[in-house]
């Protein structure tokens, strides 16, 4: 617990708050376990956190504003629901891929989702077509909600590419690792949607908005607060999707912040919401609200999913040095998928039969992302001259020329 | 032709190529109803509306990095940076997003994105309103950077980085910005990406750009008093570089001074010198000099005089040069 709260409270938070009062003292509903939350990082989220589906596969009501987000979740077909669950083992099937290509040499590195599934899958499939969705670099469960191919990810992290894929046909923009940055992009996007006339019309073909994917750690930066500030005077259409997966690196929470995250967008002027980030369910509804909000002239949303990074930070990490195993074991209990699995089972949604063809289908997958992977083709040393500007370059050509006359000498050396 | 000053003539191209494409979007702190701290944007929010000329948030990587965004969404962000030293906060998302998203996109994304800066002192301004930080972002792959030295490469010079679909840092003469000079409103665009020689010579070259242009055109008309022949060469792209007329003057001349109020280490200067001597050495008969600020953090405004190049110490830089 932190000293500097002076609480012992447990986890009370602030019940008395609505999310648009944003006159009220934040600081006067703060609790220690608010603040803490992380250390170790067994928080539950709070008694404001919405959560429609318990870790142990129950439909709940959980948050006192829960009410506002059942009917998103109520209008899905039992087809949907499947397709939700579908979504989270395939995207944990390629992350699994992933991590083992990186440890057998095939990947430079990896950074992992395990864990984050349903704040990815749920805020993923809230989206329209016509939405544009700005990502970190753990966004692999997003980009397969746009239809993007993983293996697409997967150049980067092998370092054939810095991205590559075209962020207009599915609107999912490439992968951005400096940390924050694209809170700021995804704000100024929005306010072009702001000026096409294509928020608030009351068309649901035309109407659109943004979502900005980032961590915990990423509120610590000054872009996050920037872009909080430039959305909220604009009105801009962007909805910031916060995965609290309570650690930046070897970082808790506790270091990055003093209020729970939800709370900081009232500072900003526009509400906030969290929800249980390993619930796809309530994940959809909030960020199904949220967008409606934005696409409809509401302005922006901030949504606080409170997950947990299962794994390292990226294959690069060990968690071995900063965290205990009783805090993942804890996690383990909450996991995204098996609630669902439950749930579905339980309510005669699903039947072994479509379990099974799922994990027929996400072994099929695998397997297309190791093939895919191995079988990229490697990059032409004169290729990393091309798309620096889109206008002719005198002293990039004259290198390309220099470079490929050198490259030219070794031929045949070592025949 | 008409008399303009740098200014205004700027404030007309930016009109000209708002009114010609209605994706042309002016960002930046002041800029609407004031028309900016030097009045380059008067009376444009006016004519084209809040939607069009935005006065942003005071905060710089914001303003950069919204305009990003804009651009993907086909937008073409023209924005202000206030002052010089005031570009910093930005400098992130200038060299790590917009320098870079058409290499990381393979070609997919464009950012046509133009970023203004006032550029220099001269003015008697306090700390931070007087650098001259080109190199920064000349060592920057992925953009272009320019500056402007007359009103009528101001008025098309805007116009032409506006048009590019590539990222341009575009630098205006800070305390030249009320000097006036012939305009011609219907010459064709063009000239903005190649050197000018501003005049003629044959003892030595001198390079300069933006508000060093003026001094060492003063520097060269001194010189012919003296029976010296200076040929005067406005840079205009700080990136590319027109190494063509720099070689093709430098090859005439033997000679050449590179003038620049930036410091001198690791400046353009240093990367002038060291293109030309690679490709034209045999022509040189002496080093390539360089003249400028002295390295060191922009001293307070009584010793800006003592610390920026002037005539004298333009013709001190060609008197050494002629000395070899």
């Amino acid at each position: 617990m932190s000293a500097a709260t002076g609480s012992t409270a447990t986890d009370t938070t602030t019940a008395d708050v609505t999310t648009d009062d944003i006159t009220t003292d934040v600081t006067a509903d703060i609790t220690a376990a608010d603040i803490t939350a992380g250390v170790p990082a067994v928080g539950d989220g709070g008694p404001e956190m919405i959560q429609l589906l318990s870790p142990e596969g129950q439909r709940v009501e959980g948050g006192s504003d829960a009410g506002d987000y059942t009917a998103y979740v109520d209008a899905l077909t039992d087809e949907e629901l499947r397709g939700f669950y579908r979504d989270l083992v395939l995207i944990r099937r390629v992350d699994t891929e992933a991590t083992a290509l990186q440890r057998q040499g095939e990947l430079g590195i990896w950074a992992s989702l395990l864990g984050q599934e349903a704040a990815q899958v749920g805020s993923g499939r809230a989206l329209k077509p016509q939405d544009y969705a700005f990502p970190t670099y753990r966004e692999h469960g997003v980009a397969w909600c746009r239809g993007v191919d993983p293996l697409n990810l997967l150049g980067m992290f092998r370092g054939v590419n810095n991205g590559g894929w075209d962020p207009n046909e599915k609107n999912f923009h490439l992968y951005t690792i400096i940390i924050g940055a694209q809170t700021l992009h995804a704000t100024g996007y929005a306010m072009g949607i702001q000026r096409d006339g294509a928020v608030g019309t009351g068309d649901p073909e035309r109407d659109a908005a943004v979502i900005a994917y980032f961590g915990d750690g990423a509120t610590a930066q000054g872009d996050v607060s920037e872009a909080f500030t430039f959305a909220a005077v604009t009105n801009a259409p962007v909805v910031f999707f916060c995965q609290n997966n309570q650690w930046a690196i070897s970082e808790p929470s506790e270091r990055q912040t003093r209020i729970p995250l939800y709370q900081r967008a009232r500072g900003f002027g526009f509400p906030g919401v969290r929800v249980d980030g390993n619930d796809v369910l309530a994940v959809y509804g909030v960020t199904k609200h949220a967008l409606e909000e934005a696409r409809s002239g509401q302005g922006p949303f901030l949504v606080e999913a409170y997950t947990y990074r299962m794994g390292a930070h990226t294959t690069s990490d060990d968690p071995t040095k900063y965290r205990v195993s009783a805090e993942v074991e804890v996690w383990k209990l909450r996991d995204p998928i098996e609630r669902v699995k439950a749930w579905l089972a339980h309510e005669g949604k699903a039947d072994g039969e479509f379990f099974a063809a799922v994990e027929a289908e996400a072994e099929e997958l695998a397997v297309h992302v190791r093939r895919g992977t191995l079988d990229m083709p490697e990059p032409e040393g004169t290729t990393m001259f091309d798309h620096v500007y889109v206008e002719p370059h005198q002293l990039l050509a004259a290198e390309r020329e220099q470079f490929a006359a050198y490259q030219a000498s070794f031929e045949g050396a070592h025949s | 032709m008409t008399q303009l000053t740098i200014a205004k003539a700027l404030t007309n191209g930016l009109r000209a190529a708002m009114e010609r494409d209605p994706k042309v979007l002016l960002m930046g702190e002041d800029i609407g109803k004031l028309g900016g701290v030097f009045r380059v944007t008067e009376g444009l929010q006016k004519d084209f509306g809040e939607e069009r000329v935005i006065d942003t948030p005071l905060a710089e990587a914001g303003i950069v990095g919204t305009a990003v965004g804009l651009a993907l969404r086909g937008y073409r962000p023209v924005v202000e940076i206030q002052f010089d030293g005031f570009v910093y906060p930005a400098f992130d998302h200038i060299v790590s997003q917009v320098a870079k998203m058409r290499a990381r996109s393979l070609g997919k994304v464009a950012m046509p994105i133009v970023i203004r800066i006032p550029v220099g002192g001269g003015i008697g301004a306090v700390e931070h309103h007087s650098e001259s930080n080109e190199a920064y972002f000349t060592h920057t792959a992925g953009l272009k950077v320019v500056c402007v030295a007359t009103p009528q490469d101001a008025y098309w010079g805007i116009q032409q980085a506006i048009e590019t679909d590539d990222p341009v840092i575009f630098y205006e003469p800070k305390r030249r910005y009320w000097d006036k000079g012939h305009v011609d409103l219907d010459a064709a665009s063009g000239g903005l990406w190649s050197a000018a020689v501003a005049r003629e010579g044959t003892d030595c070259t001198v390079v300069a750009y933006g508000p060093m242009v003026k001094t060492c055109m003063q520097a060269a008309q001194a010189a012919a008093e003296e029976g010296r022949s200076l040929e005067v060469i406005d840079l205009r792209s700080l990136s590319p570089l027109d190494l063509d007329t720099l070689c093709a003057s430098v090859e005439k001349t033997g000679r050449m001074v590179v003038v620049h109020e930036a410091s001198t280490n690791g400046g353009l200067g240093a990367e002038i010198a060291a293109a030309v001597t690679q490709r034209s050495f045999h022509h040189l008969e002496a080093p390539v000099l360089r003249v400028g600020g002295y390295n060191l953090p922009y001293p307070p405004s009584r010793l800006e005089e003592d610390f920026l190049p002037d005539l004298d110490r333009v013709l001190d830089g060609v008197d050494r040069a002629l000395a070899y």
